[in-house]
Protein backbone atom coordinates (compact mmCIF):
# COMPACT_ATOMS: atom_id res chain seq x y z
CA UNK A 1 0.00 0.00 0.00
CA UNK A 2 1.21 3.54 -0.76
CA UNK A 3 0.95 5.58 2.43
CA UNK A 4 1.53 9.33 2.45
CA UNK A 5 2.48 10.68 5.87
CA UNK A 6 1.83 14.39 6.29
CA UNK A 7 4.03 15.86 9.01
CA UNK A 8 6.49 13.00 8.57
CA UNK A 9 9.50 14.80 10.11
CA UNK A 10 7.98 14.85 13.59
CA UNK A 11 9.82 12.60 16.02
CA UNK A 12 6.99 10.13 16.52
CA UNK A 13 5.86 10.36 12.88
CA UNK A 14 9.37 9.22 11.88
CA UNK A 15 8.86 6.12 14.00
CA UNK A 16 5.53 5.61 12.27
CA UNK A 17 7.15 5.85 8.82
CA UNK A 18 9.84 3.35 9.79
CA UNK A 19 7.21 0.99 11.18
CA UNK A 20 5.13 1.19 7.99
CA UNK A 21 8.24 0.62 5.85
CA UNK A 22 9.07 -2.43 7.94
CA UNK A 23 5.54 -3.70 7.34
CA UNK A 24 6.27 -3.58 3.61
CA UNK A 25 4.34 -0.45 2.68
CA UNK A 26 5.65 2.18 0.34
CA UNK A 27 5.94 5.33 2.48
CA UNK A 28 6.08 8.89 1.18
CA UNK A 29 6.62 11.66 3.71
CA UNK A 30 6.02 15.37 3.45
CA UNK A 31 6.78 18.06 6.01
CA UNK A 32 7.80 21.68 5.96
CA UNK A 33 10.61 20.72 8.36
CA UNK A 34 13.63 18.82 7.02
CA UNK A 35 14.25 15.12 7.50
CA UNK A 36 17.78 14.30 6.40
CA UNK A 37 18.65 10.66 5.85
CA UNK A 38 15.01 9.73 5.70
CA UNK A 39 14.58 6.02 5.00
CA UNK A 40 11.38 6.82 3.10
CA UNK A 41 10.76 9.00 0.05
CA UNK A 42 10.58 12.50 1.55
CA UNK A 43 9.59 15.91 0.23
CA UNK A 44 10.18 19.06 2.20
CA UNK A 45 7.05 20.98 1.26
CA UNK A 46 4.35 22.81 3.19
CA UNK A 47 1.04 20.98 2.97
CA UNK A 48 -0.73 24.22 2.10
CA UNK A 49 1.55 24.90 -0.89
CA UNK A 50 1.41 23.71 -4.48
CA UNK A 51 4.36 21.37 -3.99
CA UNK A 52 2.27 19.22 -1.67
CA UNK A 53 -0.50 18.86 -4.21
CA UNK A 54 2.16 17.82 -6.73
CA UNK A 55 3.17 14.97 -4.46
CA UNK A 56 -0.45 13.82 -4.18
CA UNK A 57 -0.86 14.03 -7.96
CA UNK A 58 2.31 12.13 -8.76
CA UNK A 59 2.18 9.50 -6.02
CA UNK A 60 -1.60 8.91 -5.89
CA UNK A 61 -1.42 7.37 -2.40
CA UNK A 62 -3.87 4.70 -1.25
CA UNK A 63 -3.90 6.07 2.27
CA UNK A 64 -2.95 9.35 3.93
CA UNK A 65 -1.98 9.84 7.58
CA UNK A 66 -2.32 13.47 8.61
CA UNK A 67 -0.18 14.22 11.67
CA UNK A 68 0.71 17.81 10.78
CA UNK A 69 -1.15 19.68 13.50
CA UNK A 70 0.66 21.90 15.96
CA UNK A 71 0.07 23.17 19.49
CA UNK A 72 0.81 26.51 21.09
CA UNK A 73 3.98 24.93 22.47
CA UNK A 74 5.44 24.56 18.98
CA UNK A 75 3.93 27.51 17.14
CA UNK A 76 2.99 30.47 19.35
CA UNK A 77 1.03 32.79 16.99
CA UNK A 78 -2.72 32.07 16.87
CA UNK A 79 -3.06 33.02 13.20
CA UNK A 80 -0.15 30.91 12.01
CA UNK A 81 -1.37 27.98 14.08
CA UNK A 82 -4.87 28.24 12.74
CA UNK A 83 -3.45 28.32 9.20
CA UNK A 84 -1.45 25.15 9.75
CA UNK A 85 -4.11 23.27 11.66
CA UNK A 86 -7.33 24.27 9.95
CA UNK A 87 -6.25 25.24 6.43
CA UNK A 88 -3.71 22.40 6.40
CA UNK A 89 -6.31 19.80 7.36
CA UNK A 90 -8.73 21.14 4.79
CA UNK A 91 -6.02 20.92 2.11
CA UNK A 92 -5.20 17.31 3.00
CA UNK A 93 -8.82 16.26 2.53
CA UNK A 94 -9.25 18.29 -0.68
CA UNK A 95 -6.18 16.70 -2.27
CA UNK A 96 -7.22 13.28 -1.03
CA UNK A 97 -10.55 13.59 -2.78
CA UNK A 98 -9.01 15.03 -5.93
CA UNK A 99 -6.41 12.26 -6.26
CA UNK A 100 -8.43 9.21 -5.36
CA UNK A 101 -7.18 8.45 -1.84
CA UNK A 102 -9.20 5.58 -0.35
CA UNK A 103 -8.44 6.10 3.32
CA UNK A 104 -7.68 9.33 5.13
CA UNK A 105 -6.58 9.15 8.76
CA UNK A 106 -6.49 12.31 10.88
CA UNK A 107 -4.44 12.19 14.07
CA UNK A 108 -6.18 14.53 16.51
CA UNK A 109 -5.87 15.00 20.23
CA UNK A 110 -7.93 13.98 23.23
CA UNK A 111 -7.72 17.55 24.56
CA UNK A 112 -10.49 18.17 22.02
CA UNK A 113 -12.94 17.57 24.89
CA UNK A 114 -11.43 20.25 27.12
CA UNK A 115 -10.85 20.26 30.86
CA UNK A 116 -13.26 21.80 33.35
CA UNK A 117 -14.76 21.25 36.77
CA UNK A 118 -17.99 19.90 35.28
CA UNK A 119 -16.57 17.66 32.58
CA UNK A 120 -17.07 13.93 33.10
CA UNK A 121 -14.35 11.31 33.28
CA UNK A 122 -14.13 9.02 30.23
CA UNK A 123 -15.44 11.12 27.37
CA UNK A 124 -17.13 9.25 24.57
CA UNK A 125 -16.76 10.22 20.92
CA UNK A 126 -20.24 11.77 20.69
CA UNK A 127 -19.48 14.47 23.28
CA UNK A 128 -18.98 18.05 22.12
CA UNK A 129 -15.87 20.04 23.07
CA UNK A 130 -16.07 22.09 26.29
CA UNK A 131 -14.78 25.38 27.56
CA UNK A 132 -13.26 26.71 24.35
CA UNK A 133 -13.51 30.25 25.66
CA UNK A 134 -11.27 29.33 28.56
CA UNK A 135 -8.58 27.84 26.39
CA UNK A 136 -8.48 29.68 23.04
CA UNK A 137 -5.13 28.02 22.29
CA UNK A 138 -7.06 24.83 21.64
CA UNK A 139 -9.71 26.30 19.37
CA UNK A 140 -7.80 25.70 16.14
CA UNK A 141 -7.12 22.07 17.06
CA UNK A 142 -10.80 21.55 17.77
CA UNK A 143 -11.60 23.19 14.43
CA UNK A 144 -9.11 20.92 12.64
CA UNK A 145 -10.75 17.89 14.27
CA UNK A 146 -14.16 19.06 13.10
CA UNK A 147 -12.91 19.78 9.56
CA UNK A 148 -11.61 16.21 9.43
CA UNK A 149 -14.87 14.84 10.81
CA UNK A 150 -16.97 16.66 8.19
CA UNK A 151 -15.16 14.62 5.55
CA UNK A 152 -17.18 11.68 6.86
CA UNK A 153 -20.27 13.05 5.14
CA UNK A 154 -18.75 15.48 2.63
CA UNK A 155 -16.54 12.88 0.96
CA UNK A 156 -18.33 9.56 1.44
CA UNK A 157 -16.05 7.99 -1.21
CA UNK A 158 -13.09 8.35 1.21
CA UNK A 159 -12.94 6.23 4.35
CA UNK A 160 -12.21 8.84 7.00
CA UNK A 161 -10.81 7.93 10.41
CA UNK A 162 -10.50 10.64 13.03
CA UNK A 163 -8.36 9.57 15.97
CA UNK A 164 -8.44 11.53 19.22
CA UNK A 165 -5.23 10.33 20.81
CA UNK A 166 -4.27 10.91 24.45
CA UNK A 167 -0.82 12.24 25.33
CA UNK A 168 2.07 10.12 24.07
CA UNK A 169 5.15 9.45 26.18
CA UNK A 170 8.34 7.69 25.22
CA UNK A 171 12.02 7.87 24.39
CA UNK A 172 11.67 10.64 21.77
CA UNK A 173 10.47 12.98 24.54
CA UNK A 174 8.30 14.87 22.10
CA UNK A 175 4.72 15.85 22.74
CA UNK A 176 2.91 18.15 25.13
CA UNK A 177 3.15 16.02 28.28
CA UNK A 178 6.73 14.89 27.65
CA UNK A 179 7.79 18.51 27.16
CA UNK A 180 6.02 19.44 30.38
CA UNK A 181 8.00 16.75 32.22
CA UNK A 182 11.40 17.77 30.85
CA UNK A 183 12.77 19.95 33.66
CA UNK A 184 13.77 18.73 37.14
CA UNK A 185 10.92 20.60 38.84
CA UNK A 186 7.38 20.47 37.52
CA UNK A 187 4.78 22.93 38.82
CA UNK A 188 1.40 21.53 39.77
CA UNK A 189 -1.58 23.48 41.05
CA UNK A 190 -1.88 23.21 44.83
CA UNK A 191 -4.96 21.26 45.90
CA UNK A 192 -5.59 19.72 42.48
CA UNK A 193 -4.26 16.50 41.04
CA UNK A 194 -6.06 15.61 37.81
CA UNK A 195 -5.82 12.24 36.13
CA UNK A 196 -3.58 12.22 33.06
CA UNK A 197 -4.01 9.69 30.31
CA UNK A 198 -1.07 8.71 28.19
CA UNK A 199 0.10 6.11 25.71
CA UNK A 200 3.58 4.81 24.88
CA UNK A 201 4.90 6.14 21.54
CA UNK A 202 5.33 2.62 20.21
CA UNK A 203 1.74 1.80 21.10
CA UNK A 204 0.64 4.94 19.28
CA UNK A 205 2.53 3.84 16.17
CA UNK A 206 0.93 0.41 16.48
CA UNK A 207 -2.54 1.98 16.84
CA UNK A 208 -2.11 4.05 13.67
CA UNK A 209 -0.76 1.05 11.75
CA UNK A 210 -3.76 -1.00 12.90
CA UNK A 211 -6.16 1.75 11.88
CA UNK A 212 -4.51 1.79 8.43
CA UNK A 213 -5.09 -1.92 7.99
CA UNK A 214 -8.61 -2.09 9.50
CA UNK A 215 -9.82 1.21 8.04
CA UNK A 216 -12.52 1.99 10.62
CA UNK A 217 -14.80 4.79 9.44
CA UNK A 218 -15.65 7.37 12.10
CA UNK A 219 -14.28 9.15 15.14
CA UNK A 220 -12.33 7.14 17.72
CA UNK A 221 -10.64 7.92 21.01
CA UNK A 222 -7.28 6.23 21.37
CA UNK A 223 -5.77 5.56 24.79
CA UNK A 224 -3.56 3.01 26.46
CA UNK A 225 -3.22 2.14 30.14
CA UNK A 226 -5.42 3.57 32.88
CA UNK A 227 -4.90 7.26 33.69
CA UNK A 228 -2.79 8.33 36.69
CA UNK A 229 -2.80 11.44 38.88
CA UNK A 230 -0.42 14.11 37.58
CA UNK A 231 1.67 14.23 40.77
CA UNK A 232 2.34 10.51 40.42
CA UNK A 233 3.26 10.86 36.73
CA UNK A 234 5.75 13.59 37.66
CA UNK A 235 7.27 11.53 40.48
CA UNK A 236 7.53 8.33 38.45
CA UNK A 237 9.24 10.34 35.71
CA UNK A 238 11.96 11.09 38.26
CA UNK A 239 10.93 14.74 38.59
CA UNK A 240 9.84 16.74 41.61
CA UNK A 241 6.30 18.08 41.64
CA UNK A 242 6.13 21.59 43.10
CA UNK A 243 2.60 22.39 44.28
CA UNK A 244 1.98 26.12 43.97
CA UNK A 245 -1.15 28.24 44.27
CA UNK A 246 -2.88 28.71 40.95
CA UNK A 247 -1.99 32.42 40.60
CA UNK A 248 1.67 31.64 41.19
CA UNK A 249 1.72 28.81 38.65
CA UNK A 250 0.21 31.14 36.05
CA UNK A 251 3.05 33.62 36.58
CA UNK A 252 5.89 31.14 36.75
CA UNK A 253 5.20 29.08 33.64
CA UNK A 254 8.04 29.55 31.18
CA UNK A 255 10.34 31.12 33.81
CA UNK A 256 12.81 29.87 36.44
CA UNK A 257 13.30 26.63 34.56
CA UNK A 258 9.62 25.75 34.67
CA UNK A 259 8.03 24.45 31.48
CA UNK A 260 6.24 26.80 29.12
CA UNK A 261 2.48 26.42 28.85
CA UNK A 262 -0.39 28.53 27.62
CA UNK A 263 -2.21 30.24 30.48
CA UNK A 264 -5.45 28.51 29.47
CA UNK A 265 -3.67 25.23 30.02
CA UNK A 266 -4.05 25.77 33.77
CA UNK A 267 -7.48 24.15 33.54
CA UNK A 268 -5.64 21.05 32.29
CA UNK A 269 -3.51 21.09 35.44
CA UNK A 270 -6.65 21.22 37.62
CA UNK A 271 -9.13 18.99 35.83
CA UNK A 272 -8.73 15.76 33.90
CA UNK A 273 -9.28 15.00 30.24
CA UNK A 274 -9.86 11.27 30.19
CA UNK A 275 -11.36 9.41 27.25
CA UNK A 276 -13.20 6.15 26.81
CA UNK A 277 -11.24 4.30 24.13
CA UNK A 278 -13.28 1.11 24.05
CA UNK A 279 -14.79 1.70 20.60
CA UNK A 280 -11.36 1.82 18.95
CA UNK A 281 -10.20 -1.29 20.77
CA UNK A 282 -13.31 -3.21 19.78
CA UNK A 283 -13.19 -2.04 16.17
CA UNK A 284 -9.48 -2.66 15.53
CA UNK A 285 -8.40 -5.14 18.19
CA UNK A 286 -5.86 -2.64 19.50
CA UNK A 287 -4.24 -3.50 22.82
CA UNK A 288 -1.44 -1.46 24.39
CA UNK A 289 1.81 -3.32 25.10
CA UNK A 290 3.35 -0.90 27.62
CA UNK A 291 1.65 -0.44 30.96
CA UNK A 292 1.45 2.89 32.78
CA UNK A 293 4.69 2.54 34.74
CA UNK A 294 6.78 1.22 31.83
CA UNK A 295 5.56 4.12 29.75
CA UNK A 296 6.52 6.81 32.26
CA UNK A 297 9.82 5.10 33.05
CA UNK A 298 10.73 5.12 29.35
CA UNK A 299 10.75 8.93 29.54
CA UNK A 300 12.65 8.94 32.82
CA UNK A 301 15.31 6.65 31.37
CA UNK A 302 15.62 8.57 28.11
CA UNK A 303 15.94 11.92 29.91
CA UNK A 304 17.75 11.31 33.18
CA UNK A 305 18.37 14.33 35.36
CA UNK A 306 22.04 15.29 35.40
CA UNK A 307 23.13 15.87 38.99
CA UNK B 1 -4.43 6.68 70.53
CA UNK B 2 -4.66 2.89 70.67
CA UNK B 3 -8.20 3.15 69.40
CA UNK B 4 -6.95 5.13 66.43
CA UNK B 5 -4.34 2.49 65.62
CA UNK B 6 -6.89 -0.32 65.90
CA UNK B 7 -9.38 1.52 63.68
CA UNK B 8 -6.65 2.29 61.15
CA UNK B 9 -5.77 -1.42 61.02
CA UNK B 10 -9.43 -2.41 60.56
CA UNK B 11 -9.83 0.17 57.80
CA UNK B 12 -6.66 -0.98 56.06
CA UNK B 13 -7.96 -4.53 56.01
CA UNK B 14 -11.37 -3.44 54.72
CA UNK B 15 -9.84 -1.27 51.98
CA UNK B 16 -7.67 -4.20 50.90
CA UNK B 17 -10.78 -6.35 50.62
CA UNK B 18 -12.66 -3.89 48.38
CA UNK B 19 -13.48 -5.61 45.11
CA UNK B 20 -12.31 -2.80 42.85
CA UNK B 21 -9.81 -3.19 39.98
CA UNK B 22 -6.82 -1.52 41.64
CA UNK B 23 -3.51 -1.54 39.75
CA UNK B 24 -0.05 -2.19 41.23
CA UNK B 25 0.05 1.37 42.57
CA UNK B 26 -3.29 0.97 44.35
CA UNK B 27 -5.26 3.09 41.87
CA UNK B 28 -8.40 2.04 40.04
CA UNK B 29 -9.26 3.25 36.50
CA UNK B 30 -11.19 6.20 37.95
CA UNK B 31 -8.20 7.28 40.01
CA UNK B 32 -9.62 5.99 43.30
CA UNK B 33 -6.60 5.54 45.53
CA UNK B 34 -6.14 3.01 48.32
CA UNK B 35 -3.86 5.43 50.14
CA UNK B 36 -6.48 8.16 50.18
CA UNK B 37 -9.24 5.68 51.06
CA UNK B 38 -7.28 4.43 54.07
CA UNK B 39 -6.77 7.87 55.52
CA UNK B 40 -10.26 9.15 54.75
CA UNK B 41 -11.95 6.02 56.08
CA UNK B 42 -9.86 6.05 59.27
CA UNK B 43 -11.27 9.49 60.05
CA UNK B 44 -14.77 8.45 58.98
CA UNK B 45 -14.60 5.24 61.01
CA UNK B 46 -13.62 7.13 64.16
CA UNK B 47 -16.56 9.48 63.62
CA UNK B 48 -18.84 6.55 62.79
CA UNK B 49 -17.98 4.47 65.85
CA UNK B 50 -17.24 7.04 68.56
CA UNK B 51 -18.57 10.48 67.68
CA UNK B 52 -21.94 9.69 66.13
CA UNK B 53 -22.12 6.11 67.52
CA UNK B 54 -23.80 5.14 64.28
CA UNK B 55 -26.17 2.23 64.29
CA UNK B 56 -26.86 0.63 60.90
CA UNK B 57 -29.85 -1.66 60.42
CA UNK B 58 -30.74 -3.72 57.38
CA UNK B 59 -27.27 -3.72 55.81
CA UNK B 60 -28.13 -7.23 54.54
CA UNK B 61 -30.38 -5.55 51.97
CA UNK B 62 -27.39 -4.04 50.15
CA UNK B 63 -26.31 -6.38 47.33
CA UNK B 64 -22.84 -7.79 48.01
CA UNK B 65 -21.83 -7.47 44.39
CA UNK B 66 -23.11 -5.88 41.24
CA UNK B 67 -24.68 -2.53 40.52
CA UNK B 68 -27.02 -1.00 43.08
CA UNK B 69 -28.26 2.43 44.01
CA UNK B 70 -28.60 3.59 47.62
CA UNK B 71 -31.32 6.23 47.74
CA UNK B 72 -32.07 8.20 50.88
CA UNK B 73 -32.91 11.41 52.71
CA UNK B 74 -30.67 14.38 53.39
CA UNK B 75 -30.68 16.51 56.53
CA UNK B 76 -28.25 18.78 58.34
CA UNK B 77 -26.39 21.64 56.71
CA UNK B 78 -23.46 19.47 55.65
CA UNK B 79 -23.63 15.93 54.25
CA UNK B 80 -22.71 14.02 57.42
CA UNK B 81 -25.42 11.55 56.38
CA UNK B 82 -23.58 10.77 53.14
CA UNK B 83 -20.29 10.26 54.95
CA UNK B 84 -21.84 7.91 57.49
CA UNK B 85 -23.60 5.84 54.81
CA UNK B 86 -20.29 5.53 52.94
CA UNK B 87 -18.58 4.51 56.21
CA UNK B 88 -21.29 1.95 56.98
CA UNK B 89 -20.86 0.28 53.55
CA UNK B 90 -17.15 -0.18 54.21
CA UNK B 91 -17.38 -1.15 57.88
CA UNK B 92 -20.58 -3.21 58.02
CA UNK B 93 -20.62 -5.13 54.74
CA UNK B 94 -18.83 -8.37 54.02
CA UNK B 95 -17.11 -8.01 51.62
CA UNK B 96 -16.86 -4.25 52.17
CA UNK B 97 -18.11 -1.98 49.39
CA UNK B 98 -17.25 1.55 48.36
CA UNK B 99 -20.40 3.66 48.07
CA UNK B 100 -19.79 6.38 45.52
CA UNK B 101 -21.76 9.56 46.07
CA UNK B 102 -22.84 12.01 43.41
CA UNK B 103 -21.29 15.22 44.65
CA UNK B 104 -22.56 18.78 44.21
CA UNK B 105 -20.72 20.53 41.40
CA UNK B 106 -19.10 23.24 43.53
CA UNK B 107 -16.82 20.84 45.41
CA UNK B 108 -14.58 20.11 42.43
CA UNK B 109 -13.73 23.80 42.13
CA UNK B 110 -12.13 23.90 45.58
CA UNK B 111 -8.47 23.08 46.09
CA UNK B 112 -7.78 20.01 48.29
CA UNK B 113 -11.50 19.09 48.40
CA UNK B 114 -11.19 18.30 44.71
CA UNK B 115 -8.35 15.85 45.34
CA UNK B 116 -9.99 14.08 48.26
CA UNK B 117 -13.37 13.77 46.58
CA UNK B 118 -11.87 12.38 43.38
CA UNK B 119 -9.34 10.01 44.98
CA UNK B 120 -12.06 8.49 47.18
CA UNK B 121 -14.48 7.96 44.29
CA UNK B 122 -16.89 10.77 45.16
CA UNK B 123 -17.41 12.28 41.73
CA UNK B 124 -19.42 15.24 40.50
CA UNK B 125 -23.07 14.30 40.13
CA UNK B 126 -23.18 14.15 36.35
CA UNK B 127 -25.54 11.71 34.59
CA UNK B 128 -22.51 10.41 32.63
CA UNK B 129 -20.72 9.51 35.86
CA UNK B 130 -23.76 7.83 37.39
CA UNK B 131 -24.44 5.69 34.34
CA UNK B 132 -20.82 4.70 33.83
CA UNK B 133 -20.36 3.68 37.47
CA UNK B 134 -23.53 1.58 37.41
CA UNK B 135 -22.52 -0.13 34.17
CA UNK B 136 -19.23 -0.92 35.94
CA UNK B 137 -21.31 -2.61 38.68
CA UNK B 138 -20.47 -0.07 41.36
CA UNK B 139 -22.53 0.96 44.38
CA UNK B 140 -23.98 4.41 43.79
CA UNK B 141 -25.14 6.70 46.60
CA UNK B 142 -27.88 9.12 45.61
CA UNK B 143 -29.73 11.82 47.51
CA UNK B 144 -32.54 12.78 45.13
CA UNK B 145 -33.30 15.85 47.23
CA UNK B 146 -29.89 17.23 46.31
CA UNK B 147 -28.78 20.53 47.84
CA UNK B 148 -32.44 21.23 48.67
CA UNK B 149 -32.09 18.32 51.11
CA UNK B 150 -29.05 19.56 53.01
CA UNK B 151 -30.63 23.05 53.02
CA UNK B 152 -33.47 21.75 55.25
CA UNK B 153 -33.65 23.64 58.50
CA UNK B 154 -33.49 21.91 61.90
CA UNK B 155 -37.26 21.87 62.35
CA UNK B 156 -37.72 20.18 58.94
CA UNK B 157 -35.01 17.59 59.47
CA UNK B 158 -37.27 14.56 59.19
CA UNK B 159 -39.33 15.83 56.27
CA UNK B 160 -38.68 15.01 52.64
CA UNK B 161 -38.59 17.64 49.90
CA UNK B 162 -39.14 17.03 46.20
CA UNK B 163 -37.18 14.15 44.64
CA UNK B 164 -35.51 14.59 41.27
CA UNK B 165 -36.46 11.95 38.69
CA UNK B 166 -33.06 11.37 37.08
CA UNK B 167 -32.07 8.59 39.48
CA UNK B 168 -35.19 6.57 38.79
CA UNK B 169 -34.96 6.83 35.00
CA UNK B 170 -31.34 5.76 35.26
CA UNK B 171 -32.27 2.81 37.48
CA UNK B 172 -34.83 1.74 34.87
CA UNK B 173 -32.40 2.21 31.99
CA UNK B 174 -29.59 0.24 33.64
CA UNK B 175 -31.78 -2.32 35.49
CA UNK B 176 -30.33 -1.25 38.82
CA UNK B 177 -31.96 -2.29 42.12
CA UNK B 178 -32.74 0.65 44.41
CA UNK B 179 -32.02 0.22 48.13
CA UNK B 180 -33.96 2.91 50.02
CA UNK B 181 -32.40 4.10 53.25
CA UNK B 182 -33.22 6.60 55.97
CA UNK B 183 -30.73 8.52 58.10
CA UNK B 184 -31.80 9.92 61.45
CA UNK B 185 -29.70 12.26 63.52
CA UNK B 186 -27.56 14.09 60.99
CA UNK B 187 -29.97 17.02 61.29
CA UNK B 188 -29.19 17.08 65.02
CA UNK B 189 -25.45 16.93 64.40
CA UNK B 190 -25.43 20.09 62.33
CA UNK B 191 -28.64 21.95 63.24
CA UNK B 192 -29.21 24.82 60.81
CA UNK B 193 -31.57 27.63 61.77
CA UNK B 194 -31.06 29.59 58.55
CA UNK B 195 -29.25 29.49 55.25
CA UNK B 196 -27.30 32.46 53.89
CA UNK B 197 -27.84 32.09 50.16
CA UNK B 198 -26.25 35.33 48.94
CA UNK B 199 -23.15 34.83 51.09
CA UNK B 200 -22.90 31.24 49.95
CA UNK B 201 -23.08 32.23 46.28
CA UNK B 202 -20.27 34.71 46.90
CA UNK B 203 -18.07 31.76 47.95
CA UNK B 204 -19.23 29.57 45.09
CA UNK B 205 -21.48 27.47 47.35
CA UNK B 206 -25.20 26.79 46.89
CA UNK B 207 -25.77 28.31 50.38
CA UNK B 208 -23.99 28.81 53.69
CA UNK B 209 -25.67 27.05 56.62
CA UNK B 210 -26.01 29.02 59.86
CA UNK B 211 -26.23 26.93 63.05
CA UNK B 212 -28.07 27.69 66.27
CA UNK B 213 -24.81 28.49 68.01
CA UNK B 214 -23.57 30.60 65.12
CA UNK B 215 -20.49 28.39 64.98
CA UNK B 216 -19.82 25.61 62.46
CA UNK B 217 -19.76 23.01 65.23
CA UNK B 218 -20.63 19.41 64.47
CA UNK B 219 -22.42 18.00 67.52
CA UNK B 220 -22.06 14.38 68.66
CA UNK B 221 -25.63 13.39 67.87
CA UNK B 222 -26.60 9.74 67.68
CA UNK B 223 -26.97 8.81 64.01
CA UNK B 224 -29.03 5.86 62.83
CA UNK B 225 -29.15 4.43 59.33
CA UNK B 226 -31.77 1.97 58.17
CA UNK B 227 -31.70 0.18 54.83
CA UNK B 228 -34.85 -1.33 53.30
CA UNK B 229 -35.10 -4.31 50.93
CA UNK B 230 -34.15 -3.47 47.34
CA UNK B 231 -36.86 -2.39 44.91
CA UNK B 232 -36.43 -3.55 41.32
CA UNK B 233 -38.28 -1.56 38.67
CA UNK B 234 -38.53 -2.93 35.16
CA UNK B 235 -38.49 -0.59 32.19
CA UNK B 236 -36.39 1.41 29.75
CA UNK B 237 -36.02 4.82 31.36
CA UNK B 238 -38.17 6.46 28.67
CA UNK B 239 -41.47 5.99 30.49
CA UNK B 240 -44.10 8.71 30.95
CA UNK B 241 -43.57 11.17 33.77
CA UNK B 242 -46.67 9.87 35.58
CA UNK B 243 -45.36 6.32 35.74
CA UNK B 244 -41.92 7.50 36.87
CA UNK B 245 -43.61 9.67 39.52
CA UNK B 246 -45.45 6.59 40.82
CA UNK B 247 -42.18 4.69 41.09
CA UNK B 248 -40.51 7.64 42.84
CA UNK B 249 -43.43 7.76 45.25
CA UNK B 250 -42.81 4.13 46.15
CA UNK B 251 -39.13 4.83 46.95
CA UNK B 252 -40.02 8.00 48.82
CA UNK B 253 -42.72 6.11 50.75
CA UNK B 254 -40.24 3.46 51.85
CA UNK B 255 -37.88 6.17 53.12
CA UNK B 256 -40.70 8.11 54.81
CA UNK B 257 -41.97 5.04 56.67
CA UNK B 258 -38.46 4.23 57.94
CA UNK B 259 -38.10 7.84 59.07
CA UNK B 260 -41.44 7.67 60.85
CA UNK B 261 -40.74 4.43 62.71
CA UNK B 262 -37.23 5.59 63.52
CA UNK B 263 -38.56 8.83 64.89
CA UNK B 264 -41.08 7.01 67.06
CA UNK B 265 -38.28 4.87 68.40
CA UNK B 266 -36.09 7.89 69.08
CA UNK B 267 -38.91 9.66 70.92
CA UNK B 268 -39.83 6.61 72.99
CA UNK B 269 -36.35 5.98 74.34
CA UNK B 270 -33.73 8.24 75.89
CA UNK B 271 -30.97 9.12 73.44
CA UNK B 272 -28.22 7.55 75.55
CA UNK B 273 -29.70 4.04 75.43
CA UNK B 274 -28.27 1.78 72.81
CA UNK B 275 -30.65 -0.38 70.84
CA UNK B 276 -28.48 -3.35 70.17
CA UNK B 277 -28.20 -6.02 72.84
Amino acid sequence: MKVLVVGAAGAIARNLSRHLLAQGHRVIGIDRRPWTESPAEFHQVDVRKRGAEEVFRRVRPDAVVHTATVTSLVVPGAEERSQINVAGTRAVFEYSRAYGVQHCLFVGRHTFYGAGPDSPLFHTEDEPPLDLDRFPELADLVAADLVAATALWRFPEIVTTVLRVCYTLGPTGSGTLATFLRGPRVPIVFGFDPLFQFLHEDDFVEAVALALSKRPRGVFNVAGPQPLPLSLVVREAGRTPIPLPEVVVARMLGRFGFPKLAVGALAHLKYPVVVDARAFRERTGFAHKHDELETIHSVRDAFPLTP
Amino acid sequence: MLTGVRIAAQVREAVDRLELPFNALGLDPYGISKRHLRLAFTMLALAYRYYFSVQSRGTEHIPRRGRAMLVGNHSGGIPIDAMMVIASCLLELDPPRLAQGMVERFLNRFAVASIWANRTGQFTGLPEHAERLLRDDRLLLVFPEGARGTAKLFRDRYSLVEFGSGFLRLALKTATPIVPFAVLGSGDAFPTVANAYALGHAFGLPYLPVTATGLPLILPAKVEIEYAPPIRFVGTGNEDDELVATHIQRVKGAIASMLESGLRRRRGEPAATSYAP
